[in-house]
């Protein structure tokens, strides 16, 4: 493959820096939950974008559908309803690859290139290095990737990293049609997400806010939520996600202490053996099998 | 190596094949198992036929590496239980690596060493076989968390058991004469006596 | 490596130096040890697919938002390639929808690669179970000779008065508001020359009563200010609509209003919706009681003077004088004649001095002045009967009063969107007049932000609106005439000229012979001449409204044998669809003409329980023509805010369908053949039908469009200046404005004039530019005279200063009004002209009081439902339904009363879909796959029902089967001392398309219409709820 976007932050299963030494723009996208409809034009656009088709499935006694995440649904809407001091609110989460700076999916990769996040803070996928060992599942904090049941690959949201490399938004931000998905810097979201969240305090959410969690070390895809305080009221948007502790001991502390510990094994063995000589037989056992022997045919 | 009548038999045909099958399959195990541990270990995929076709084989593979050590446990589990003398043999293990194995204490087929590795290789191989299966997404779909936790005792008991297969290995090097026993079945008396003397006697009645 | 809190800048840093210890240690010797390495592939992001793929523009096919379409096919257009299209993104230059589509319009790519796409002719023989493909050949002509045969028959010359009638009814046809201007126009000629009267569009089920309400009151019939403009606006009430599910993409300026002005934004409706997800304030109303409800705002404006006075007076008819006829007493209006079941309308009316002026008293005191009217009839409607009819809580009815009373001041106003929940209703268009009355009181027509937005639903119903249509219509809201009213020219021509009702109106209508005469040389060529009354005579007169209720009943009694169904799908949209399945079986002959597979055009077919029909003794033979989409096409479809985008085609069409207009191109063509060599009854239309197209098998839409527009037959002298010309022969004319009543101006609809001058296609314009107030007069073209914000004049104080400086988008400058917008004024007409800003009104004011011109009633009044849960009018127990409804017998019988069907069902449509059409459209049915209805907790509970349970939804004329959504989203309401639950209906369902096949949700509403324009009540009826 031709090496043409060098401009790589992170790589799966790499061991020595990608190539990175031209910065651009950090992108983010903004989801504006109160400005959203749950319309789902961002999921078929999607969806037509990128070429997938989900499966047409059922009503469940809700409007989501797709009801999950699919290797064929990247982004679903997921709608609950909220009732509190006799007023009620519909919550609608846009759900997805939010595109950690810290990327669980892309610490938890064995797969060298399967996973690179891009110096913009895209996160993408590339299905051709993916082996289909499920590790980017496990070390997702939002539950986002799924492995295909046709190839056994893993897909998600690629931010639409093949538009904005030609300077185009995301699909589903160009189509929302609300204006509830913005796109841009990080900073400019940030700066315009302060403008919505003000907006939001002076229509009585006292607790308006920017979802950007650092437990992630931040994420490049954020929302602006009415009820900041409470993410999971929004269908189970974690309130401090971070990579998993047990991914962190897995992908992080154990990866190279227990190699360096086989390693120390294999070298303590070899020292071992040179410095000590190998265990054989002593003379003496050997004189007293002898004698045993000249005895027993006596 | 001379072959002499009088060598004592340790193993016989029936477990040696299945000390193999499981050595075998540890091999692969280890070797596909650190490429997805650490990427240096990553090109031994290639090994496989490609990463694609390590991470399909593996988890067949250690299902029939759980099978054959199972086997290999019942039939040694007798053999393994700890002792006063074992434990004393333990407790010299130092004098013992450093070469110095004169006043061990005197051992059965197994010394408290090859038990304890017995022991810890068990246990590992259930954790193994246990975590394996919470992480085999083509077969289960278990809770994030339960996958989380299995991923990392995965990793964990494999390097556990990968360190002390290596003793194992090396052990078999370093003490001459034994490696011998997996491949013929015997040992000689000599190595009898000296290294495990109570199953020397067990052997030949002196 | 757990990174908790640590910015990523540092993360990186950490693990790349990191990464160099654990690297050079182990990585370097293991790779050594093994002794290879893979290629170590980078990451290159998937290719960007567009790069090369030819774009064209097009606008969207489903709502009436017209957003704008980027569509990319594959090929860079060589002769050897065949255009794919790969791709369709929304237009980022669009004024409206910059860029955004909706989930349907994002969807688009599957409607047109839809496998139920239609590919062949094909027909379904009597009796048969199958289709069976024919050639277009074969299939034009086998339909030529059965219509033929069928008018030959049944056409009517002449009517017992011996008036030329020309009227042809047993044969009737639906038109498609998804057509261009262009197939719109030419189905026009093409059916009046054939004297067909049976006819209605879309128009018919969706917004009829809007042109009636809004004309009544404003002058003309259609929203009154434009997508864009609702970012102006300080607050937002949804009522009787669902704005961001229906309209997201229109929508989004609500939302912008909200973020940009601090707007409110309030939503009135039996659900929770989509809409209320992003308000302020949500109130619940009992489907059917808005008229309550708006009216307890008017009493409760009136009872705090939240009214902005100065405009009132100047203008509205607040303090015209009514005659002494009038009254309103028990429910009903004076002049009700109980067995007709109508009302004379005579007392409805103004006292008119001497010179024919109406007679007013400034100082309201009069108490017959339209102010004290209005004042005593809605002092009953207190805020406890509208929350006792409503089951609106108390005190959120109040709150939405106090928030639209504060827009009664000069610079605050306040809009309101709304769509079918207020036209399908008995009192449809009363709904929407009390709004408009509202809007007045509070002095927010005419300005920027304000208005009275009726949402319309298909992409082009406005535009087949505009060209007329429906049975009774001719293009640009002229009349068809009436067989009894117009006889004659010059009957016509007299009763459709109105006199101004005040000094110095515009009264705008006072040209129609200009209007009229430049129709009739469009319609007959150099056939119409002074002689022949422009050949009057030709045109069909019609002897009653052919609406689609009536056309299904006389298709149930057996009186129509042939149905032309152009792009529609009536068995899923007219109501009580198992009446209609019936009256279906009873047609001779049908064709369909459609891009995609409809229930209607497989009506003969068994589909177990939502459809149980016996192929074989339905003999009806059915013809299904493919026709093209959007996609494939050229032309112009009108968006709500009425403005004409032209859009260009982007692929051919799949297999052998053809364009609408190349398939009444060659039925025309055929049909005149067959008059020409076989003679037949009524031929003169036929034969003398202009038909001046370069190839009359196919008329472009370029040809088309510039006769929407219209061109000079003679050389127009300008009056001003006898030197020089208005237009020279043959040119095309520069607007409506040069149209003549002496045959020297052809124009096929004059509204449009000014569509395709001499300077070319004004549709196709792109010019972006925000003149001021985000009105972009460069963009596309807009009727009337590319104005966009209607009635423009109002946002002016009388003196011609805004009322608002900071919305100021005309005003006088001393010589003329300029400004942001066209004025929709007479440009040179100085503030103390005394013209009023609503010029199509002969007395140049708004209308409080609409005087005679709806069937039902000067003021609204709340009526019941025919169905009603109540059984009751606690206003007048007397009067409970709509006295002046018009309803057959047949229909009358298939009604249920609240003992049998104690449930509200109220029917409405999803934002993941478009009406029927989208089923067969893979992307949407995957975002909304199976048909559901909603129900509350409180009767789930009650019936032990849980979410996602098959529940069966029967009404007097049938039932769905349908999965629950159990939701906090709808609930039980206490009206009239009573528990009322609703139970909500998404209507997109059928067997035709790739969604799971469910039934057709209008077997469930009544066939019964709205007083004025018979728009079916599909909003408010009895239905019984079970668990299956």
């Amino acid at each position: 493959m031709a090496l043409q976007s060098l401009d790589i932050l992170r790589r799966s299963a790499t061991t020595t820096p990608p190539p990175g030494v031209r910065k651009g723009v950090e992108v983010a996208k903004l989801i504006d939950v109160s400005a959203c409809i749950g319309c789902k034009a961002c999921q078929v656009a999607c969806s037509e974008w990128n070429d997938i088709r989900a499966e047409v499935g059922s009503c469940v006694g809700v409007y989501d559908n797709p009801t999950d995440l699919s290797a064929q649904a990247w982004t679903v809407m997921r709608f609950a309803e909220h009732e509190e001091k006799d007023r009620l609110e519909w919550l609608i989460r846009k759900d997805g690859c939010m595109h950690c700076a810290d990327p669980g999916c892309l610490k938890s990769c064995p797969s060298p290139g399967a996973i690179i996040q891009y110096a913009n803070g895209i996160v993408d996928f590339h299905q051709e290095n993916c082996i289909g060992c499920g590790y980017c599942v496990t070390g997702c904090p939002f539950n986002v990737p799924r492995i295909s049941k046709e190839d056994s690959k893993a897909y998600k949201c690629s931010l639409c990293s093949d538009r904005v490399a030609v300077g185009q938004e995301p699909a589903c931000v160009k189509t929302c049609p609300t204006g509830a998905i913005q796109f841009g810097s990080k900073e400019d979201m940030k700066d315009y997400a302060a403008e919505r969240v003000a907006d939001l305090k002076r229509r009585g959410y006292e607790q308006a806010g920017l979802y950007d969690p650092q437990g992630v070390g931040g994420t490049h895809v954020m929302y602006v939520l009415h009820h900041s305080d409470r993410p999971e009221l929004y269908s189970g948007l974690p309130a401090n996600p971070s990579i998993s502790p047990l991914v962190s001991l897995w992908k992080g502390f154990a990866k190279p202490l227990a190699t360096l510990a086989l390693a120390g094994v294999a070298l303590g063995s070899l020292f071992h053996y040179v410095t000590k000589g190998p265990n054989e037989v002593s003379k003496e056992i050997e004189d007293e099998i002898e004698a045993e022997d000249k005895e027993g045919t006596k | 190596m001379i072959r002499d009548p009088k060598d004592l038999k340790r193993y016989n045909a029936s477990e040696r094949a299945n000390h193999w099958v499981v050595g075998i399959s540890f091999i692969l195990l280890a070797l596909s198992g650190l490429a997805f541990f650490h990427p240096a270990f990553f090109p031994l995929t290639q090994l496989f036929g490609g990463p694609v076709w390590a991470r399909i084989l593996h988890p067949y593979v250690g299902v029939l590496m759980a099978l054959a050590f199972l086997v290999i446990f019942l039939r040694f589990k007798h053999l393994n239980r700890m002792t006063a003398a074992d434990r004393e043999w333990l407790a010299k293990a130092r004098n013992m690596v450093d070469g110095n194995d004169h006043d061990m204490p005197e051992q059965g087929k197994y010394n408290g060493g090859q038990k304890v590795m017995f022991w810890v290789l068990a246990l590992c191989m259930l954790l193994m076989t246990l975590s394996g299966v919470a992480i085999w997404r083509a077969w289960f779909g278990f809770d994030i968390t339960v996958v989380r936790l299995g991923a990392v005792v995965h990793a964990a008991a494999g390097a556990v058991m990968i360190a002390m297969i290596m003793v194992h290995v090396y052990a078999a090097i370093w003490v001459k004469g034994t490696i011998r026993a997996m491949w013929y079945g015997t040992v000689t008396r000599a190595w009898a006596k000296q290294h495990h003397r109570g199953w020397y006697r067990q052997m030949t009645g002196k | 490596m757990d990174n908790k809190g640590t910015p990523s800048v540092g993360v990186k840093i950490n693990r790349r130096q990191f990464f160099r210890i654990s690297a050079a240690g182990v990585g370097a010797s293991s790779a050594a040890l093994v002794g290879v390495m893979p290629t170590a592939a980078q990451a290159e992001v998937r290719q960007y697919k567009l790069t090369r793929a030819r774009e064209v523009r097009n606008t969207c096919t489903y709502c009436s938002v017209g957003c704008g379409l980027l569509m990319y096919s594959l090929g860079g257009g060589p002769k050897n390639a065949r255009a794919e299209i790969i791709h369709i993104e929304g237009d980022p230059d669009h004024p409206v929808s910059r860029g955004a589509l909706c989930p349907k319009g994002a969807g688009l790519l599957d409607f047109i690669h839809s496998p139920g796409r239609l590919r062949y002719p094909e027909v379904r023989e009597p009796g048969s179970n199958a289709w069976k493909r024919i050639s277009w050949h074969e299939a034009i002509e086998r339909i030529a000779k059965l219509m033929k045969a069928d008018r030959d028959a049944n056409v009517v010359d002449k009517n017992a008065e011996g008036v030329p009638v020309n009227r042809w009814i047993s044969t009737a046809m639906l038109t498609a508001s998804a057509s261009s201007n262009e197939t719109g126009i030419i189905t026009q000629k093409f059916m009046r020359s054939l004297g067909i009267v049976a006819t209605d569009a879309q128009a018919r089920v969706c917004h009829g009563p809007t042109v009636s309400a809004l004309a009544s009151t404003f002058g003309r019939g259609a929203m009154t200010n434009s997508w864009v403009d609702i970012k102006n606006a300080d607050f937002i009430l949804v009522m009787g609509g669902n704005a961001a599910e229906a309209h997201p993409v229109g929508f989004r300026w609500a939302i912008e209003a909200k973020k940009q002005r601090g707007a409110k934004l309030v939503v009135v409706d039996p659900r929770f919706n989509r809409t209320a997800a992003v308000a302020d304030h949500y109130m619940p109303i009992r489907a059917g009681s808005d008229i309550a409800f708006l009216g307890g705002v008017i009493n409760w404006l009136i009872a705090h003077d939240k009214i902005h006075w100065d405009y009132v007076k100047a203008y509205t008819n607040a303090a015209a004088i009514v005659g002494e006829g009038y009254s309103f007493d028990e429910g009903l209006f004076s002049g009700y004649d109980a067995e007709k079941g109508k009302y004379d309308r005579a007392s409805w009316s103004y006292e008119l001095d001497a010179a024919g002026n109406i007679r007013t008293d400034p100082t309201l005191a009069h108490p017959r002045c339209v102010w004290n009217l209005m004042k005593a009839h809605y002092s009953r409607y207190t805020p406890e009967m509208v929350t006792n009819l409503t089951g609106t809580p108390q005190d959120g009815f109040l709150k939405v009063c106090e928030l639209l009373g504060e827009t009664a001041v000069p610079n605050k106003v306040g809009t309101i969107l709304y769509a079918l929940g207020w036209t399908q209703h008995t009192v449809g268009a009363q709904n929407i007049r009390t709004m408009a009355m509202i809007q007045l009181l509070l002095g927010n027509i005419g300005m920027p932000g304000g208005g009275v937005n009726a949402l319309r639903g298909h992409s082009n119903i406005q535009g087949l609106s505009d060209l007329g249509l429906l049975s009774t219509a001719l293009p640009g809201y002229l009349t068809l005439p009436n067989e009894k009213a117009h006889p004659g020219f010059t009957d016509y021509i007299a009763k459709t000229t109105p006199k101004a009702l005040r000094e110095g109106q515009f009264n705008y209508w006072s040209n129609t012979p200009k209007f009229f005469v430049s129709l009739m040389k469009w319609f007959w060529g150099d056939k119409a001449t002074k002689d022949n009354n422009w050949g009057y005579d030709w045109l069909p007169k019609w002897d009653k409204l052919y609406d689609v209720l009536q056309v299904t009943e006389l298709m149930h009694q057996g009186k129509i044998n042939g149905f032309i169904v152009q792009g529609f799908n009536p068995l899923a949209s007219f109501p009580d669809a198992n009446k209609v399945v019936e009256a279906f079986s009873k047609l001779k002959y049908m064709v369909i003409i459609d891009p995609i597979a409809t229930e209607t055009s497989t009506f003969w077919q068994n589909q177990g329980e939502s459809n149980n029909v016996d192929p074989a003794k339905i003999q009806t033979e059915v013809f299904r023509l493919p026709s093209t989409c959007f996609a494939e096409e050229d032309g112009a479809i009108v968006n709500s805010g009425r403005w004409l985008q032209w859009h260009w085609k982007g692929a051919e069409p799949p297999g052998e369908a053809k364009g609408d207009q190349e398939i009444i191109g060659e039925l025309f063509v055929a049909l005149r053949e067959l008059y020409r060599k076989e003679g037949g009854k009524v031929a003169e239309p036929i034969l003398n039908l202009s038909w001046p197209y370069r190839d009359p098998a196919a008329p472009t839409p370029e040809e088309l469009a510039k006769e929407l527009n219209g061109r000079a037959l003679a050389d127009i002298p300008d009056p001003k200046d006898p030197t020089r010309f208005l237009a020279r022969k043959g040119e095309q004319l520069p607007g409506f404005a040069v149209l003549q009543d002496d045959g020297s101006t052809l124009c096929a609809n004059w509204i449009f004039s000014g569509c395709w001058t001499q300077a070319g296609n004004q549709m196709a314009r792109r010019d972006n530019t925000d003149t001021g107030l985000g009105n972009t007069p460069g963009w596309a073209w807009s009727w009337p005279a590319n104005r966009r914000i209607l009635y423009n004049r109002a946002s002016c104080t009388p003196e011609g200063k805004p009322w608002d400086p900071s919305r100021k988008l005309i005003a006088w400058n001393g010589e003329k009004w300029a400004g942001a917008d066209v004025p929709d004024f007479k440009a040179d007409a100085a503030p103390d002209s005394g013209m009023g800003p609503f010029i199509m009104n002969p007395e140049g004011i708004g209308r409080l009081f609409c005087v005679d011109k709806l069937v039902d009633g000067p003021f609204p009044e709340h009526y019941e439902p025919m169905e009603s849960p109540l059984g009751t009018n606690p206003l007048h127990p007397k009067v409970v339904t709509s006295p002046a409804v018009r309803i057959f017998k047949s229909d009358r019988e298939r009604l249920g009363t609240h003992k049998d069907f104690p449930y509200v069902g109220t029917t409405y449509r999803l934002t993941e879909h478009f009406q029927f059409w989208t089923k067969s459209v893979r992307l949407s049915a995957i975002a909304q796959p199976e048909q559901f209805v909603e129900i509350s907790e409180t009767l789930a509970r009650e019936k032990g029902i849980a979410a996602g349970d098959w529940v069966k939804v029967s009404s007097k004329r049938g039932y769905i089967k349908a999965r629950a959504v159990v939701t906090k989203r709808v609930k039980a309401l206490t009206v009239n001392k009573q528990t009322v639950h609703q139970i909500g209906i998404p209507l997109h369902w059928g067997w035709e398309g790739v969604a799971k096949k469910g039934f057709l949700t209008n077997v469930l509403p009544p066939a019964v219409g709205d007083c004025n324009t018979q728009t079916p009540e599909y909003k408010a009826f009895l239905v019984n709820l079970q668990k299956i």
